[in-house]
């Protein structure tokens, strides 16, 4: 429409920073350097460049916004389509956001090899942007399989002690997901001639085939989400990866499999989707609860709030499986506040991370005394996780469970029961290392925040407070999308009602 | 159709004939050039690789020239078309390829006499002969031109015990396979009466509802079991991890590439051309056969401690997913198939690259934990490697997903869920040993690196290979639209 292809240069701007920084050269110190520089101007570049999104975006529609489609495969018919709708086009801009503040965390922490580090979180970033904006399915999948890359070297080489275990971990299980969904594709493209996402949603297809489907886009998914019992890999990967890994792992990785869910499962297999629903209540429930009463046991930081995720996400699939628009809007919900402070918690974990290197929660307590702003920052994004109102954690869990209340009260009162499990988890870990007597000694010399770190923090606490305090700004984003999206799946939902009815 | 007296038609046979006459010219010129001395051996073999490479190309060239509908000549036993000009365009560059890249090893190794780039062309003229073969007679006598050079340059390392061992079990195996190969050819020529593929797929076209006799299926049972061989299919495959264990690097390196597209496009036109209307009687054998090569491919490689022999497992697997596309039958199968194999070559050939570079104090190693540190050490080599692996295990956006792709899709078109659940989750398991070659170079520390210097011809073939690798993705349509336009010609005779 607009003939800027905004979209490609925001998918590509961070390869070209990428591909700049391979060609650099001299030694060492100043290739660190540059590197450094290089990311952080293309990432924040790349960020200024989204917010043309934000602003030129028109939220009074339906239809996906600065398309561009050209030929890239003509033999299978496959084009390079990609466009943004309001669903996407809010984590886009996540993305963008986070990009950048995980290069500044990563400033000190990355001394080895910084050239190829920031090579890869480049990468990664072309590949998130690419897999939000992608309305081809195989577009799609080359973004969404791409990601595997540089997340696998980014955790193996500047990972933790078990980094080899974790990278192989979430590695093979996320390929093994992601290779049946390739198949469903297949069989998708085959009925219906096309792989563009837009004409798959208007296409309806049969109903046992919707099943296969269905069940082969959700091994994917579910391994994204995580949905408990394929969650196993996140604490493993989260542990291990470098700060900076965890707050894009948790930030924007995770919501890769909500999103599938949005654009593919719930659009283009509603009746599948209805069947299954009571099966992904069930796993939700399962990762809220159980996941919670982990949380509470562990004593490393890092898998503490991996684990917190996984309850989180589960709202996040009660929410879009509740078919109400309150309920989707409010997993788009949980999964922005969700990308905003539980990478805002990774990063706190990694302030403490960088200056004592462990994560364990014993290792700290009392650190009230030497590090008041450390504190403050850690509480606010503490009850923001909680969902204390007036955060944007709260905002979405409420609409999850006002929307799931209108279909069933039960999981309602159950998933509301997951709210309490995560204050209980929170504060613990809060009490145990902000409070209490600083005895150890290596806590006795530690420095509160650097100007860098207040840096990295600041723009994501005016953002939650945003989020809480005036939701609109965001909601009115996502409104109407939803509710195409709803009609769409109740569309096809009574079709088949009726068919039904007249077989009958 | 000619007049058999008459001198035949010359043109569709140009590039072989081209390669034919030059090789010989260049045995001739090799044999004055050698003296007695070691430094003039190792120029002539300087020279002669160097013309072998110019001309492998420039029969690429020619190759591409003759292309242009379905031309007979020989008394119908030689068909040059699209199909054809395709594969040994691949074939070519693969040769030209692996030559390049051996030079600097057989120097070091004292192997560098003029006899091997010889050898190797004489190899990929008889693998020309065998993509062009229109009649048993022809296939066979390509088939035989193609192994006996290879049982050769197997045991080109005379004084090795290793080297000799791994040409003589290749050769003890490979005369048997032949053996099994003529016995099926002889099976099919007594039931059907001829041997030429034009006129055989005209008799099968109507046998109808019964199907051909008895016999002819198991002539055709035989022809396969012989080529199964060839592309190292299992359970046809026991050979190949020792041979290419053994064998000197360079020639392991030829062996898993030019061979197998070579082999592989016979085994394309033999089943598609006379055998295509009997679909029904092999498919299920390819079937298993592919399975069987994807699995072993997949889990027998985890343990592997020698890259040779890692990359021996590979090409199993690999000719596994390729025998998906001929499974189905098709031209979508075919097609799969022939871009399958052109990512292959790429990939192959820049892996092989970068596994002559790995010596250490000047003694070539190939361990798998010799990669050590490689990350650090040579971060652009490790960097090529990488990239390698990550396609050879086909995740996108490298060239080898694209290969991986349109094979599952022609499966899940032609309805064979089975075949293509089986191969993505064999892939999985791949992806695994892959990974641990990256693992190894990345996330463990090398106690003493590898040599540094990496031979000029060497860089400039990783750096086009990689880059090929990378950018497929830009701009698949040079090999996606070709590869139709053969698959459709294979279809049209």
């Amino acid at each position: 429409m607009s003939g800027l292809p905004i979209l490609s240069l925001l998918t590509f701007l961070p390869l070209a920073g990428a591909v700049f920084i391979l060609t650099v050269r001299g030694d060492d110190a100043i290739v660190a350097r540059n590197a450094r520089y290089v990311a952080l101007w293309t990432t924040s570049a790349n960020f200024l460049l989204s917010l043309y999104l934000w602003f030129n975006f028109d939220s009074s529609v339906a239809t996906f916004q600065f398309v561009e489609n050209v030929e890239w495969m003509p033999v299978l018919g496959l084009k390079y389509h990609m466009g943004v709708d309001g669903i996407s086009m809010l984590f886009v801009l996540l993305t963008t956001l986070l990009s950048p503040i995980c290069i500044l965390a990563s400033w000190d922490a990355i001394q080895t090899r910084v050239k190829e580090y920031m090579i890869s979180f480049l990468i990664l970033e072309t590949m998130m942007v690419g897999m939000f904006c992608a309305l081809d399915l195989m577009v799609f999948y080359i973004f969404f399989e791409g990601v595997l890359i540089p997340m696998f070297l980014i955790i193996g080489i500047w990972g933790g002690a078990r980094r080899v275990y974790s990278a192989f971990k979430l590695f093979l299980y996320t390929l093994l997901g992601s290779v049946l969904m390739l198949l469903a594709m297949f069989a998708m493209y085959i009925d219906a001639g096309t792989t563009d996402i837009p004409a798959l949603m208007r296409h309806s297809f049969p109903a046992g085939l919707q099943t296969w489907l269905f069940l082969a886009f959700f091994a994917s998914f579910a391994v994204k989400v995580p949905m408990w019992p394929v969650h196993t890999w996140l604490p493993d990967a989260h542990v291990e990866a470098p700060t900076a890994g965890s707050v894009i792992l948790a930030g924007v990785l995770l919501k890769f499999g909500g999103y599938g869910f949005l654009r593919f499962s719930l659009p283009m297999f509603p009746l599948a989707t209805a069947d299954f629903t009571p099966m992904i209540y069930t796993l939700s429930l399962v990762a809220v609860i159980y996941t919670s009463l982990v949380a509470l046991a562990q004593e490393d930081m890092k898998k503490l709030i991996a684990y917190s995720s996984v309850a989180h996400m589960g709202f996040v699939t009660i929410g879009t499986f509740s078919l109400t628009v309150q309920g989707i809007e409010g997993a788009i919900y949980v999964m922005l506040s969700h990308g905003v402070v539980s990478a805002a918690l990774f990063l706190i974990v990694g302030v403490v991370y960088d200056r004592i290197h462990s994560r364990e929660i014993s290792v700290y307590g009392g650190l009230v005394h030497r590090m008041p702003s450390y504190a403050m920052v850690f509480m606010f994004f503490m009850l923001a996780s909680v969902g204390l109102p007036g955060t944007g954690g709260f905002v979405g869990e409420f609409l999850v469970l006002v929307g799931v209340f209108q279909v069933n009260t039960w999981v309602c009162a159950l998933a509301a029961l997951g709210v309490i499990l995560g204050a209980a988890y929170m504060l613990y870990l809060y009490r145990r290392v902000i409070f209490g007597e600083l005895t150890k000694d290596n806590l006795k010399k530690i420095l509160d925040m650097s100007p860098r770190e207040w840096a990295v923090f600041a723009p994501l606490i005016i953002l939650t407070f945003w989020m809480g305090i005036y939701p609109s700004s965001f909601l009115d984003v996502m409104h109407v999308s939803v509710e195409n999206l709803m009609n769409q799946v109740q569309t096809a939902q009574a079709a088949a009602a009726k068919i039904m009815v007249a077989g009958q | 159709m000619k007049d058999m007296a008459t001198t035949p038609d010359l043109i569709p046979a140009l590039p072989e004939l081209f390669l034919a006459c030059i090789i010989m010219a260049l045995l001739m010129f090799g044999v004055f050039q050698k003296g007695g001395r070691d430094e003039q051996s190792v120029t002539a073999f300087r020279y002669i690789s160097g013309l072998s490479v110019i001309t492998l190309l420039l029969a690429a060239l020619l190759a591409v020239t003759v292309s242009g509908g379905r031309l007979l000549t020989f008394g119908n036993m030689f068909v040059s078309d699209s199909f054809g000009v395709f594969c040994k365009i691949l074939v070519l560059m693969a040769s030209a390829g692996t030559l390049i890249i051996s030079r600097g090893y057989l120097e070091r190794q004292n192997l560098a006499r003029f006899e091997y780039p010889i050898l190797v062309v004489f190899a990929t003229l008889g693998m020309m002969m065998m993509i062009s073969a229109n009649d048993l007679i022809s296939l066979y006598l390509g088939l035989e031109m193609q192994s006996l050079s290879l049982y050769v340059i197997a045991a080109f390392q005379r004084d090795d015990s290793r080297s000799t061992e791994a040409g003589l079990k290749y050769f003890v195996l490979g005369a048997l396979a032949s053996g099994m190969l003529l016995y099926g050819a002889s099976l099919v020529y007594g039931f059907a009466g001829t041997t030429n593929f034009d006129v055989l797929a005209g008799m099968f076209a109507h046998t109808g509802e019964h199907g051909p006799g008895t016999g002819i299926v198991f002539g055709i049972v035989f022809v396969l079991a012989g080529l199964a061989f060839k592309i190292s299919a299992v359970p046809f495959h026991m050979w190949t991890p020792d041979v290419y264990e053994g064998a000197p690097t360079p020639v392991t390196a030829f062996f898993a590439v030019a061979p197998k597209i070579a082999a592989l496009a016979l085994l394309m036109r033999v089943m598609v051309g006379p055998f295509g209307d009997l679909l029904a009687q092999w498919q299920q054998i390819i079937i298993f056969i592919s399975i069987a090569s994807m699995v072993l491919g997949a889990f027998a490689a985890i343990n592997q401690r020698n890259i040779k022999r890692l990359m021996a497992y590979s090409s199993i697997g690999h000719v596994g997913y390729a025998l998906i596309g001929l499974a189905v039958g098709n031209e979508a199968g075919i097609r799969a198939i022939l871009i399958y194999l052109a990512i292959y070559m790429f990939m192959n050939v820049g892996t092989f690259a970068c596994i002559l570079t790995m010596r250490r104090g000047g003694r070539m190693v190939e361990g798998i934990d010799d990669l050590a540190g490689l990350g650090k050490s040579n971060p652009m080599l490790a960097m090529a490697l990488t990239i390698f692996m990550f396609s050879l295990a086909g995740i996108p956006p490298l060239a080898g997903f694209f290969g991986k792709l349109y094979v599952f899709l022609a499966a899940i078109e032609a309805e064979l869920y089975g075949l293509a659940v089986i191969g993505v989750l064999t892939s999985v398991v791949g992806a695994f040993y892959y990974l641990r070659i990256i693992r190894i170079m990345y996330f463990d520390e090398g106690d003493e690196p590898l040599d540094k210097p990496v031979e000029r011809e060497i860089g400039i073939v990783v750096t086009l290979t990689s880059l090929v690798i990378v950018l497929f993705i830009a701009y698949p349509d040079p090999v996606v639209s070709n590869a139709l336009i053969a698959a459709k010609s294979l279809f049209a005779g």
